[in-house]
């Protein structure tokens, strides 16, 4: 039996206001507990929100950029719960007419093709403030900064049929709302987070399964794992003959699996209900022309521009359009480098492998771009080879100096003095005579292959600073003599 | 002294008769012998009034006297006054000093207003008798064994009994003109939107207002120069100019045109009540007034309409009151849920727990449409029975409330009969218009209070037409029997 699985995700992401949604606190991360709670986020008896416009203009760009419908009217509604990090007993949030509308966003898939996924709505709420349940025995504490943090609420169609579909729309959302600069992306603080919601169904039917929802997963590896894991526990369920339970789970990454968190049938009903204390908010055409006229260049388009201006593949253009700090990292580097590709290899090689073992956002690389391009320079004009940049490249990483002073200060400079590189491959061939014998007397054909042992026999004397487009070439006329 | 009108007292101030420390003092003392009488304190705030006295002296000595510098009035306890207990009547909020002044006391604290105390109410303003009240119930001056009503009860009675000149309230459903009725005095519920809402404890955020309760129509518009304006910390205030409402205060009635609903004159009123107002109607007339008969046909859907709003509102506004951060928290709870049962079960009284309970009912999943939804649809065919009707007229009279004051307890086991007590002043607050309550006479020796109804943002009318009335007649004039 061919199983399908079917997709669907809300992604919260936390707007970048300096100000909270309905209260003018900050919304600064990692501050000591409660201190960026004022009395409206503390819920005091009397207070009174009043809302954010900085959110409204970042949910409306959002909206602009998904070729969205804006609600020329949305409203606040409140969604009553009790919760200790929830101070007013209820989340402002949107249900009845939210900010953004129907809208839409296409995907790159592994195999080359597009794929549209539908965006059923984007509506604005407010964060809960965080239990802390570690540091005290017997008790839980509340920190209350988060509460009121503006999020958006981004809820995709069920159109996604995979998990490599559901990350790829996920990394989408991530690029948009990070190149529009209303959400800094953070996935490991929370500012970026996702549920999922899974179902599986055999392949052909109409009808969808029963789903679950795997909360607050923040980051794409996570997201992957949790959906495979899900696909595959609710095929089981089924082949087994059993029924998939309509509820919320929670996604331990610890031990790589989901588990229940409440049924359906344990489910609040959240009475909601228009918010007495907002006015809907009622936002006219000229503002959203306004808008539209600030909208950044998006990843979609730069995925083009990197394939026209800088010939960079496909793939290339994909992953270094993406997000618009590593293609601003990207673009300078290619700049000062003055050579594209060469710059686009190093920001997804090298650059890329030391930002994910250090978990170090690309913002925050010790190696800027215009440190790249300086190294990337010495490699064009033959001062060090690629491998020895890589030396450099480590040493800059660490803190060490540009490029030049780098190379300066460990003696690196690649040595292309011919009377230097001849007498070193002099050496190697006198002192190797039984693989000279070999090569003298191998079929001409295979000889190729073996210059590589004298290759590496050079390049460890010179300490890998020979130019080995120099050592190649005198050793094949040196040997070649001898044949 | 204490027969003074505000506008007497801001007079005895600027002319020097005497100090506002000694007309503060001389209230603090008055309450102090007189109030175990009359419960219409909760909290008296002696310090803090003689030294806004002192500053308010001190500054009338530079020369720098507004109109209302110096002079005393007291807060009803939901609004929030910063060092001081702000405890809504109930048990939930006793411990509770607010770390803020709301606006309107902030307001009236640069005005350089004298603070005397906090007045007494039914619990969370959900009540028509201040019998909710965990302070134990006000009284009324005119018969202690009766209500002052509510639920700015305590208000009322403190300003009937001369225990303060003027005070603040909050109507939500009538809970300033219905105790201003009971008590013989003058209240004026303003346009929805006019008086901030900000640090006023949140009963039904639709429907709240905050106004004065005084002895005259003069006094009420100057507490409202110092109350009104546009609020930018409440959505919901209205961004509209604040003109002197003392200035139309004289404008002659001739050609004024009111209209008088049949259904505010219909069966179950009290038939001295009935008289009264007739009377008062006469004495319009008397002053060049025409009047027209009208109709209000929504009226009878008013208080059913009324009892899914407010109660839906006031269920999600009282979630916040949780044990968690502030407030009541119950001893030794065992988990969360117990925390919040506990906690809210014993830090609230039965009337606000019915009330929440029938909000939290109306809003609830299958219900919505048939309770919410369609007290919604109500609201705009009561406010489209004012707009016929305000089209054709200036202002609407009639009782403000069917029956004068009764006793203590009397009503207190059948909650509709209480609930039916407001079913003339509740339409407007669902509209969202201004009204008032001015002294008419008596009935059996109670007092009547006559309402009278204007378009939206039309107080200064009201005002006039209440003053007009009161330079004719000294119904307002008149004090408790039995008053020391």
């Amino acid at each position: 039996m061919e199983w399908e699985a079917v997709i669907g995700l809300e992604i919260h992401a936390q707007l970048a206001t300096k100000s909270k949604i309905f209260s003018g606190a900050s919304t600064a991360f990692g501050a000591e507990p409660n201190t960026q709670a004022c009395a409206i986020d503390l819920a005091l008896p009397g207070t009174l929100p009043v809302f954010n416009a900085e959110a409204l203009r970042m949910a409306t760009m959002f909206g602009l950029a998904i070729d969205a419908e804006i609600g020329r009217t949305s409203v606040f509604d409140r969604k009553n719960y009790f919760y200790p990090d929830l101070p007013k007993g209820y989340q402002t949030s949107q249900l009845f007419h939210p900010i953004v509308g129907i809208g839409h966003v296409d995907i790159q898939l592994d195999d080359g093709t597009t794929k549209r996924v539908g965006v059923t709505r984007a509506h604005l709420e407010e964060d809960a403030g965080k239990s802390l349940h570690e540091e005290f025995p017997d008790m839980t504490g509340i920190d209350l900064n988060r509460a009121g943090t503006p999020l958006l609420e981004i809820v995709s169609e069920p159109d996604m049929r995979s998990a490599a579909e559901a990350v790829a729309y996920v990394r989408k959302i991530h690029a948009l709302v990070t190149n529009l600069g209303i959400c800094d992306g953070n996935m490991a603080e929370g500012s970026f987070r996702c549920d999922c919601n899974v179902s599986v169904r055999i392949k052909g039917e109409e009808k969808f399964g029963n789903r679950t929802e795997t909360k607050n997963i923040n980051s794409f590896r996570f997201i992957e794992k949790a959906i495979l894991g899900e696909i595959e526990r609710q095929i089981d369920i089924l082949e087994d003959g059993g029924r998939i339970t309509q509820e919320t789970r929670l996604y331990d990454a610890n031990k790589d699996e989901t588990r229940s968190m409440r049924s359906k049938e344990e489910a609040n009903d959240y009475r909601y209900f228009p918010c007495p204390d907002l006015l809907p908010i009622v936002i006219d055409e000229e503002y959203i022309e306004q808008l539209r006229a600030t909208l950044p260049e998006l990843p979609d388009a730069r995925r083009e521009r990197f394939v026209s201006e800088y010939s960079l593949s496909d793939y290339d253009a994909m992953v270094l359009s993406a997000d618009r700090y590593l293609s601003e990292y990207f673009e300078t580097a290619a700049t000062a480098a003055k050579d594209a590709k060469l710059a686009a290899n190093w920001v997804m090689g090298e650059v890329s492998k030391h930002l994910n073992q250090t978990d170090t956002a690309i913002t925050g690389a010790p190696v800027s771009a215009e440190m790249l391009g300086g190294l990337l320079q010495r490699i064009s004009d033959n001062t060090i080879s690629g491998k020895i940049a890589k030396q450099v490249f480590e040493a800059m990483w660490a803190g060490e100096g540009d490029a030049d002073q780098v190379i300066e200060a460990k003696g690196l400079k690649q040595v292309t003095d011919t009377g230097a590189i001849e007498a070193m491959v002099d050496e190697v061939i006198a002192a190797n005579q039984p693989q000279v014998d070999q090569y003298v007397n191998a079929e001409p054909e295979k000889r190729g292959k073996m210059i590589g042992f004298f290759m590496g026999k050079v390049m460890q004397a010179s300490q890998g600073k020979a130019n080995p487009g120099q050592v190649q070439g005198l050793l094949k006329q040196k040997l070649e003599q001898l044949v | 002294m204490f027969e003074k009108t505000l506008a007497e007292l801001a007079q005895g101030l600027n002319s020097g008769e005497f100090s506002s420390v000694e007309l503060t003092q001389a209230y603090l003392q008055r309450i102090k012998e007189q109030d175990s009488h009359y419960n219409s304190y909760i909290s008296v705030t002696e310090e803090q009034a003689v030294a806004q006295a002192e500053a308010a002296d001190a500054r009338r000595a530079k020369g720098e006297a507004g109109p209302f510098t110096g002079l005393p009035i007291a807060h009803k306890d939901l609004f929030c006054t910063e060092g001081v207990r702000t405890s809504c009547g109930s048990k939930m909020l006793d411990n509770f000093i607010s770390p803020y002044n709301a606006t309107v006391v902030e307001k009236f604290n640069q005005a350089g207003a004298v603070t005397l105390g906090k007045t007494n109410m039914d619990e969370f303003a959900m009540g028509s008798s201040n019998e909710s009240s965990f302070y134990g119930p006000s009284r009324n001056p005119w018969d202690t064994d009766r209500v002052p009503g509510g639920s700015s009860g305590g208000s009322a009675a403190a300003v009937a009994a001369r225990l303060a000149p003027a005070a603040t309230g909050t109507d939500t459903g009538g809970s300033i003109r219905q105790p201003a009725a009971l008590t013989g005095i003058t209240g004026i519920k303003p346009t929805y939107g006019r008086v901030s809402r900000f640090g006023m404890v949140a009963f039904a955020s639709s429907l709240d207002q905050g106004g004065p309760m005084t002895r005259t129509a003069e006094d009420a518009a100057m507490m409202l120069n110092v109350m009104t304006g546009f609020d930018p910390k409440d959505s919901t205030s209205l961004d509209q100019a604040v003109p002197d409402f003392t200035a139309d205060l004289n404008q002659p009635l001739k050609g004024l045109k009111i209209g008088l609903p049949k259904e505010y004159f219909g069966e179950g009123i009290d038939a001295g009540i009935a008289e009264q107002i007739q009377a008062a109607i006469k004495e319009y007339e008397a002053m060049g007034a025409e009047i027209k008969d009208i109709s209000l046909p929504n009226t009878h859907l008013a208080i059913p309409a009324y009892y899914i709003v407010a109660p839906a509102e006031a269920s999600s506004n009282l979630s916040r009151f949780d044990g968690v951060r502030y407030g009541y928290r119950c001893e030794n709870p065992v988990d969360l849920e117990d925390l919040y049962k506990r906690s809210r079960g014993e830090g609230f009284g039965p009337e606000v727990q019915r009330r929440i309970m029938v909000g939290t009912y109306a809003l609830s999943e299958g219900f919505y449409d048939a309770y919410y939804k369609k007290a919604l649809q109500i609201r705009r065919l009561i406010k489209q029975d004012f707009a016929n009707a305000l089209a054709e007229v200036d202002v609407i009279m009639g009782p403000t409330t069917p029956h004068p004051s009764w006793k203590l307890g009397e009503k207190s086991a059948d909650p509709v009969a209480m609930y039916m007590e407001d079913i003339f002043t509740i339409s407007l607050n669902l509209a969202g218009l201004p009204g008032m309550s001015v002294p008419c006479g008596f009935s059996n020796g109670l007092p009547v209070g006559l309402q009278i109804i204007g378009n939206y943002l039309a107080e200064s009318r009201l005002l006039n037409v209440a003053h007009m009335f009161q330079q004719a007649t000294d119904w307002h004039t008149k004090a408790p029997e039995g008053l020391a």
